[in-house]
This record gives C-alpha cells, structure tokens and sequence, in this order.
C-alpha cells in the first residue's frame, strides 16, 4: 500500500509539473490541480494508513491497540482538499475570462504585462 | 483574548460587509471603524506583550501543543500594527479612490479578509494553520487583483495566481513531510523537536522547501517573477495594499522559520540567504532602472528591498555560532526588523501617491508625466519624503534603517554585502530621482490632464488624508528613530532567543507522543 501511494505521489507530481510547463493555459490548471493532488496524497501518505485499523480507542484504554495509523493528516488532508477545490474553481474561471479577453490559450500571447 | 481579536476584527467587518452588499458607503465605514478597531487591539497587543511577554491563546481550550495556538511575541505585534495601520490607510483612501463598479462587486470585504489573513498569519504559532491563512490570503488577494476585469489585470493575474499556487502547493507538502518526520504542527513544539533530531542535516533539508515556498510569496532573487508582471496592473489602492503587505507576509515566514523552527545549522543557511539577498537587491534595482511608469518603478523596488531585510536576517544567521558576536548578531536582526517597520509604512505610501498622480493626472507613465510641482506643490513634497527616506536620505526613516543594517554588515565583517546594498542605495536614489525629475520637475505636457480634478471633491480629501497620514509616520520613524529603535531591539531580542517564544507556548516539556505504527503496509 505504501509502495503504491509512493508510487503515485512520484507520478503525481511529475506529470503535473510537465503539464505548468507548457505554454498551454488549459494545461496550466490541469497541471496546478495534479500537483495539489499529489501534494494532499503525500500528507495523507506520512500518516502510513494501515488497512482495516481504524485508530479507535478502547474503553478503558488511552491509546488506540497498536499498530495504529495517525489520523491527523486525513483533518489536514480534508482542510487542503476544500482549499484546493475552491482555487481550482477560480484559476479555471480566471483562464476563461483571460482567453475571452486576449482570444488565446498560448502564454506567449499574454505579453501586456512584459516589462519592455 | 486580544490576540484574537486583531483576526476577529476584520474578519467580522467583511461579514458585515457582506451583510451590507450594495450599500458602498455603509461598507466603507464599516472598513474604516474595522481598521481603526486593529488599530487599537495592535497597540494594546504591543503594550501587552512589552508589558507581560509573549500571549499565547489556546483555540477552542485544547492546551499546547494538541489545539491550534495564536502566539503573539514582539515581532508579531509589530506587524500586526504595520499590517493595522497599512489596513486604515488602505480603507480610507478607498472612499475617495475606488469606482462604484468594484465598490459593489466586494472591494471593501475583500480588503477586510486580506488583512485578517495577513493578521493571522503574522500570530500563527501552528505551521499548517499558518498555510491556511497564507490561503485565504492568496484567495483574496486574487480576487482583488482581478476585480473589474481589465485586460492587464487578468494576464498579470495569471502569472501572480500560477507562481504563488505553486509556492503554496509546496509549502503544503513540506508541512506533510515534516508532520511525517517529526509528529507535530505546533511551532514551538517543532523547534523542540526539530533540534532532538539526531542528524542536523535531516532538519535543514526539510526546512529546505519550506524556505522555497517562503522565498516565492516573498518574492527574493530567482523567484520574483511574478510580482512585477502584475503589481502594477490593478487599482492603486490595491498595489499599495499588496505592496506593504503580502510579500512581508513571507519574509516574516522567512524569519520565523530560520530563527524559530530550523535553526540547526543557521551558519550555512545564513551564507545561501546573503547570497540570495544580495541578487534580490540587485536584480530588483536593476529592474527598476529600465523602467519608464511610476508603478512599474515601484513594483521591482519591492523587490530589492526585500533584498535588505534578508540582509539583516542573513548576516544575524552567520554569527549565530560565533562566540562573541551575540551584539552584532543583535543589531543586524534590530535592521531587519527596522527596515521591515519603516518599508511598508514608505512603500505602500508610495503607491498611494503613485494612485493620487494617476487621479490629477490620468496616467502615471513617465513619459506622459512632467510639472507636477507647479500644479500640485503638496502632493510633490509628500513624494519627496516618502522617495528620498526609500533611498535612505538622512533624518528620514530608511536611513536608520540601512545604517543600523551597514553597522551590523561592519561588525560582522560581512563587507561585500555592505558594499552591494550602498551601491544598490545609490541606484535607488537615481531612480527615485528619475521619477522625481521626469514627473514632478519640468514642464507639465502639452495637453492638458483628460481626467482627475473634475472628478475631486471630498474624494480627493480621502485620498490625501492617508498620504499626509503616512509621510507623518515615516517623518516620525525617522525623528523618533530611537523609541523606534528600542521597540526592533525588544522584537529581535524575542526572534534570537527562540527560548522565550517555546516557552510562552509550552511552559513545561512534553511528554513524548505515543509512536505511531511503524511503515508496515
């Protein structure tokens, strides 16, 4: 299980930061969005999430019976995911209304703002 | 109590700002009784916190180091009061200077919330809490940057929203990260833990990153892109509350992180940020000299000046394991945090009169500018101070600030960065100067100004008011330059002993935590 969410943290991450480095906007925001993804995966994945062991405490007990997973990260993790969602809603709106003003979707047409 | 309350404040303003939508003149008093309400609670935080120390507030009664903690030390109260006064003078000018159409669309609450944020992050004590109000800070700024749609404003959003998500994408995971390695969020609680690790090194490449995403939002040498492609493209009022205080947001991050949280192997770290500091310097005034419009001027000024308190932080970092330079470490954080004080108090000035210029006269491009003496001699002389205390002309506040950081640069033997940030002094005065000469001096155009004047009235009067307010401040920095000094000496004493701040928050040592399954999968 740890393998595999490594494995799409790493693939997360490299496919989202190609995908800001092209010139498309489009791929802009696709690319900010896998990015972030791969980010909430990443804390989710150092809470070393164990199959089937909820980290409930038994009566009586002040710790949960080990081996537990910490349940911090997934709060963290909640917090990030709503944050994300609400940039990610205005970046996509932010790239509509740029491409209605400027009629391109190609970062080398945004040159209004150049320093000449 | 009173630490919550310089975020509840605001906050509760843009509540009832909302609750007030369509009303623009109940919004606007709303947003000035908001900023003069931080005011107050910013200078009842500073007397408190001189007064008892550090304030530490538990939220929602979960003690230190489980619940979130608001921590107010004398740094932070400093720049809760920076961030109140940039607020009241922001708040008013918008009254006289902002149009109906963005008046209505949420100007003033949008305001409110960036200042809450700003608020909250400079009393965070708990690293993921701090990224979320670096979010709702970027939020609103956003939305503020783009308010009325203009084409500039979009295309240089695009640039501002991609650089800063990126930088909060990577502050994000590297909270994750060091969540993972050492179990806990609470700053202090950090620190201790952080110096328990048994190799240094572990914990200055996890603090690495961090300073990355820091360095983004505060905009230093490699990564400053963004912040001349799109100051200079929304309303004045809005560069002028971005310019005082969103990338100072991250130099406090920056200094919270090298003095409290990694402060492990500060020596090595001190050298990168001199390194980095110089070219921030340099690049920015660089910037700034090829550039023909006020604002644009401005923007890559920030820049640079970002550049001198990383100097202050860089040169306290390198001594930081030399015996016997404790004083000279002292005074290079005193500059910081002095330079910090007098530059968002100028700068944000600075802009407010760029946007009183392209009021009287329709265009703050220099080339179109010329005889501004003559038509408005008061508007030039508040320029003038403001400009020549940014070079760091003697008597006004920037030349405390950057002879308190040349001493210390002095002291520690540290003589190429002194010798870069005179130099950068003195372009920066020739490019205050070339504003000063090409807009203000000579003779006014040919053709006489198309808008402004006409549209006055009791607006102009909410625009001057917080200019003249300003220039009164930074007259007073620089008169009353020793009470100011004494209150950077209390605020770095605080930053270089992380002692106090650990302790305000954890009064007694924690216990360990119970350790958390191992990496069986």
């Amino acid at each position: 299980m740890m393998l595999l969410l490594a494995v799409s943290v790493g693939v997360l991450f490299a496919t989202g930061t190609y995908m800001m480095m092209r010139r498309s906007l489009v791929k802009l925001v696709i690319g900010l969005a896998l990015v972030g993804h791969a980010a909430n995966l990443l804390i989710y994945t150092g809470a070393r999430p164990l199959r089937g062991r909820p980290p409930l405490v038994e009566t009586g007990e002040s710790v949960p019976p080990a081996p537990f997973s910490d349940p911090l990260p997934a709060a963290l993790v909640l917090t990030a995911i709503v944050i994300g969602f609400g940039i990610v809603s205005y970046t996509v709106v932010l790239v509509k209304r740029a491409y209605q003003d400027v009629g391109s979707d190609d970062l080398h047409d945004y040159t209004k703002t150049d320093c000449a | 109590m009173i630490v919550t309350l310089a975020i509840l404040i605001p906050m509760l303003g843009a509540a009832l700002c909302v609750v007030a939508w369509g009303h623009i003149r109940t919004q606007h008093a709303i947003g000035i009784a908001s900023a003069l309400g931080l005011c107050a609670v910013a200078a009842t935080l500073i007397y408190r916190t001189s007064v008892d120390g550090t304030q530490v507030v538990a939220m929602g009664g979960w003690a230190t180091p489980y619940g979130i903690a608001l921590v107010a030390d004398r740094f932070s109260a400093i720049m809760v009061s920076l961030a109140a006064i940039v607020g009241l003078a922001v708040a008013i000018y918008s009254v006289g200077a902002t149009d109906r159409q963005r008046a209505s669309y949420g100007h003033v609450p949008l305001v409110l919330a960036m200042i809450a944020a700003v608020c909250g992050a400079f009393l965070s004590g708990d690293l993921f809490n701090l990224y979320v109000w670096f979010e709702l800070m970027l939020l609103s700024s956003f939305v503020l940057l783009t308010l009325g749609g203009e084409r500039p404003q979009l295309e240089g959003a695009i640039k501002y929203v991609a650089l800063n998500l990126f930088s909060s994408i990577v502050f994000l995971a590297t909270t994750g990260v060091i969540y993972a390695t050492v179990g806990t969020l609470n700053m202090a609680h950090l620190a201790e833990r952080l110096d328990a690790l048994e190799n240094p090194m572990l914990a200055t490449s996890l603090g690495a990153p961090l300073l990355v995403a820091f360095g983004i939002k505060a905009a230093v040498f490699p990564f400053f892109f963004w912040l001349p492609a799109s100051y200079h493209t929304p309303p004045p009022v809005v560069s002028a509350l971005f310019a005082g205080l969103l990338t100072k947001v991250g130099v406090y991050s920056l200094i919270r992180a090298t003095t409290l949280l990694f402060d492990q192997e500060q020596v090595y770290v001190g050298h990168a940020m001199l390194v980095v500091a110089a070219l921030t310097m340099v690049t920015g005034v660089f910037g700034a000299v090829t550039q023909n419009d006020m604002r644009r001027i401005l923007s890559f000024h920030i820049v640079s000046q970002i550049g001198y308190m990383l100097m202050g932080l860089g040169v306290a970092l390198t001594l930081a394991e030399t015996p016997g330079a404790e004083d000279a470490a002292a005074l290079a954080m005193v500059g910081s945090v002095f330079y910090i004080m007098h530059h968002i108090v100028v700068k944000t000035n600075l802009f407010l009169i760029a946007g009183a210029v392209i009021r009287v006269r329709g265009t703050s491009d220099l080339k179109s500018l010329g005889g501004i003496v003559s038509t408005h001699p008061f508007l030039s002389i508040l320029f003038l101070i403001s400009s020549l205390s940014l070079a760091g002309i003697p008597i006004l506040s920037g030349f405390w600030a950057k002879l308190v950081l040349v001493r210390a640069g002095l002291e520690a033997g540290a003589f190429w960065i002194v010798g870069v940030s005179l130099a950068v002094s003195l372009l920066t005065l020739f490019s205050m100067m070339k504003i000063w000469t090409r807009g203000f001096w000579g003779a006014a155009p040919e053709q006489a100004s198309p808008a402004g004047e006409q549209a006055g009235g009791s607006g102009l009067a909410m625009v001057y008011l917080p200019i003249v307010g300003l220039a009164l401040i930074t007259l007073a920095i620089g008169f009353g330059a020793p009470a100011i000094y004494d209150v950077a000496v209390a605020a770095a004493a605080d930053l270089l002993d992380p002692e106090v701040y650990i302790r305000a928050v954890l009064p007694r040592a924690v216990g360990a935590i119970p350790e958390v399954a191992g990496g069986a999968s």
